[in-house]
């Protein structure tokens, strides 16, 4: 035996030695006595139809959870577990109870287990969750288009303003991206952080959104680097396409996800609000292009890659989303619009260096301010 | 900001009605339409699953399972019906003397079917036995603890200050003893429980029972009747089919609010095994509120009316023709009815909060 495997070898086995001392000696034995078991639940997704509620819920407790009795409304009602038995951490079952809940309304479950401990969910309003028909998918279709790609084109029809600009005038648009990129990528680190609370503790939500964001980052800048991308121009273009892609992506999850069930707020005057708010990703994605030659399939494929995601995070969030996988996908997409933000400051660089000007520092700080301050303002078309 | 329209509820409606005047609207109204389309059909089929779920008349609203009472040790049904005599013999006075033996123990009891509860028992059952005296006897009640905490026994009836059952006057430490003497007045329907402090906490764990002092009718000659009808084991008596109900509830997770109400522990137990009464024979239940937590519990009878005895103290009733009554805690009363002109049927009876009905304190007579 090599001293390598040694070196390996004597930890892993002086660690199993220390791991039985710990199970021998039992030092916690004093501190525990008679504690009932630690259970712990959470609830990821309910959904309603004709059948009744059908609750998704995930065992996130040290101690397996025996779901005993269902209450809805603070009434015990007839329900069935799907698979039975009890819930070992992060294991997941479907609770299907026949409820006549009212649309429109709000319901409260509470789940009691075998130790008598409870754990609550509200359904703000309780409505009939989309089944995914071709009639469901096409609305939520239309919705992610509305959302994503419309704005995004719209946006892109402000190029031949763009071209009449001066380098200050790009200068200022180039850096109005970034004040919206730096927007998004609160939006979306807020986005992850908070799913990450509604997820299983045991998945570590939170440190998941920073390692994705994290590893994405350095992930796409090592890319970025090994393959020379050139700054500015169409490249950059489809790198902003895409960092806003994600972040679009994102906004589809969330609006599948609310109209799923019961937490719904959204209507058509919000709906109008997004695309408003999303208008200014159109502008920040042709920006690098103000003083090159485009071709339309060019712009058509811009608009799809930014704005096509967010069809698909409507279907995936209407259907199939749980929090810890959304805190993580939000995570990559903060790390992917930090990159972003990273190239289109480097183009600015090269913009001010080429043409041998002074630094446009006024120029491109009113830029980003701009940039904050509309994605702030149009954000209020979508609060409620 | 997305999410927050995962959780913002109080402008929905707003945003909602705002959707209206918009060329989207037929959009969203869609999803939404789809909802109230559905309505009709659901309801039909929850109460369809419903009923093959738990049977006819529960339509879905009851606990899952079965409760495994052979476990328990005791079993709700037969609780309706089973009186705690003691033992009877003469003291050195030649008085009639009649004697408990009462222990308590903790005990871990399933109250609903899975949901199990940390209980504090007196001889191993919630509720304790149902003691069952004649009024004026001499009584002896044995008591030994042997839960975790101090206990007593603080009986509803007329003794002195040192058989209360209260600090310095019979609380009784865990491993000792202590005799509680005193003897049978006034006659009515009563009831013990532990009166060691924090009093909350040792009631709700399941510290109690009936105490039914039956009347002596050689003194009460203007009723004698109605007195003999009242004593366990007189022939006037036999008739009667007298059942025990003690209105209870269990704090699962401690949070000062119940999860559980029933009658006898066992929530939803007489709903899914009605109580079987002949038609042709009178009903005399002793009505015990023992609830902790909520200031009232009641009892509310279909298609029937009772004549009620507020403390079972008097032989004629206090209340003519009711079919609801309302009991503080620690309250009682005997409830007198007949279903001899009724068709043959389920009758349900509940508490009238609906809230205590829908977790548990639900049952019914099966009428033949």
């Amino acid at each position: 035996m090599g001293w390598n495997r040694l070196a390996i070898g004597i930890p892993l086995l002086l660690l199993a030695v220390v791991a039985l001392a710990v199970f021998a000696f039992d030092p916690l034995a004093k501190f525990g006595d008679g504690l009932p078991p630690e259970e712990a639940l959470v609830v990821e997704r309910v959904t309603a139809d004709t059948g009744g509620i059908v609750a998704h819920i995930r065992g996130d407790g040290r101690d397996p959870v025996q779901i005993a009795q269902v209450q809805v409304d603070g009434a015990y009602w007839a329900f069935a577990q799907e698979p039975t038995g009890p819930l070992h951490r992060l294991a997941a079952a479907q609770i299907t109870v026949p409820y006549p809940w009212v649309a429109g309304e709000t319901h409260h479950m509470r789940f009691v287990t075998s130790t008598g401990a409870t754990f609550e969910y509200t359904i703000d309003v309780a409505r009939t969750s989309p089944a995914a028909s071709p009639n469901i998918l096409f609305s939520l279709a239309l919705l992610g288009l509305f959302v994503g790609v419309v704005p995004v084109a719209l946006g892109m029809m402000t190029l031949p303003l763009l071209r009449r600009m001066g380098s200050e005038g790009i200068v200022f648009a180039m850096a109005l991206t970034i004040g919206l990129l730096a927007f998004l990528l609160v939006d979306t680190l807020s986005e992850g952080l908070e799913l990450a609370t509604e997820a299983a503790s045991a998945f570590q939500g939170d440190v998941a959104v920073w390692m994705a964001a994290a590893l994405t980052f350095l992930g796409l800048t090592a890319i970025s680097r090994r393959s020379n991308l050139p700054t500015g121009g169409v490249a950059l273009a489809t790198w902003l396409a895409l960092g806003i892609g994600f972040h679009n992506f994102g906004e589809g999850l969330s609006i599948g996800v609310a109209l799923s069930v019961g937490n719904a707020a959204l209507g058509s005057l919000l709906i109008v609000g997004f695309t408003v708010h999303n208008l200014s990703e159109g502008v920040a994605i042709v920006a690098p292009v103000s003083r090159r030659k485009v071709t339309f399939a060019m712009l058509v494929g811009w608009a799809a890659l930014a704005g096509l995601p967010a069809v698909a995070g409507a279907w995936i969030g209407a259907f199939t989303f749980v929090p810890h996988w959304g805190a993580v996908f939000f995570g990559i997409a903060a790390g992917a619009i930090l990159q972003v933000m990273i190239e289109v400051g480097r183009t600015i660089w090269s913009i001010r260096g080429s043409e041998n000007e002074s630094a446009p520092a006024g120029t491109a700080f009113a830029g980003f301010g701009a940039g904050v301050l509309v994605m702030y303002a149009t954000a209020f078309l979508v609060q409620v | 900001m997305i999410s927050r329209l995962l959780r913002t509820v109080s402008n929905r409606r707003a945003f909602l009605g705002a959707g209206a005047l918009l060329p989207l609207a037929p959009l969203v109204a869609g999803l939404g339409n789809s909802a109230a389309a559905g309505e009709h059909a659901r309801v039909q089929t929850a109460s369809t699953h419903a009923g093959n779920h738990t049977g006819d008349h529960a339509g879905g609203m009851t606990t899952v399972g079965t409760v495994d009472h052979a476990r328990n040790g005791f079993d709700p049904y037969d609780m309706l019906t089973d009186w705690e005599t003691g033992t009877l013999s003469r003291d050195d006075q030649g008085r009639p003397l009649r004697t408990f033996d009462i222990t308590a123990v903790d005990v871990e009891i399933e109250i609903a079917p899975g949901i199990f509860f940390p209980a504090w028992t007196y001889n191993g059952r919630v509720p304790g036995p149902a003691l069952r005296a004649t009024e004026g006897e001499q009584l002896r009640i044995n008591f030994i603890n042997n839960g975790s905490h101090p206990h007593s026994l603080h009986f509803h009836g007329i003794h002195g200050a040192s058989m209360d059952g209260v600090a310095g006057a019979g609380l009784v430490g865990p491993g000792e003893h202590f005799v509680y003497e005193f003897s049978a007045h006034p006659f009515g329907c009563h009831l013990y429980h532990c009166h060691a402090v924090p009093l909350k906490r040792h009631v709700h764990k399941g510290l109690y029972g009936a105490f039914i002092v039956d009347p002596d009718p050689a003194l009460h000659p203007e009723h004698e009747d109605v007195a003999r009808s009242r004593q366990l084991g007189a022939l006037e008596n036999q008739d009667w089919q007298e059942l025990i109900m003690v209105m209870n509830g269990f704090d699962t997770n401690f949070d000062d609010e119940n999860e559980i109400y029933a009658v006898n522990t066992v929530a939803h137990e007489y709903m899914k095994r009605p109580i079987k009464i002949d038609k042709d024979r009178p009903v005399r239940i002793y009505l015990i509120n023992i609830t902790e937590f909520d200031p009232i519990n009641s009892f509310h009878i279909h298609g029937n009316f009772f004549d009620y005895y507020d403390h079972g103290t008097t032989l004629t009733p206090t209340s003519k023709t009711i079919d609801t009554v309302m009991q503080c805690q620690a309250q009682r009363g005997i409830i007198e009815m007949s279903f001899h002109d009724h068709e043959p049927g389920r009758y349900m009876f509940h508490a009238h909060q609906s809230e205590f009905a829908e977790l548990g304190w639900m049952s019914f007579f099966e009428v033949a």
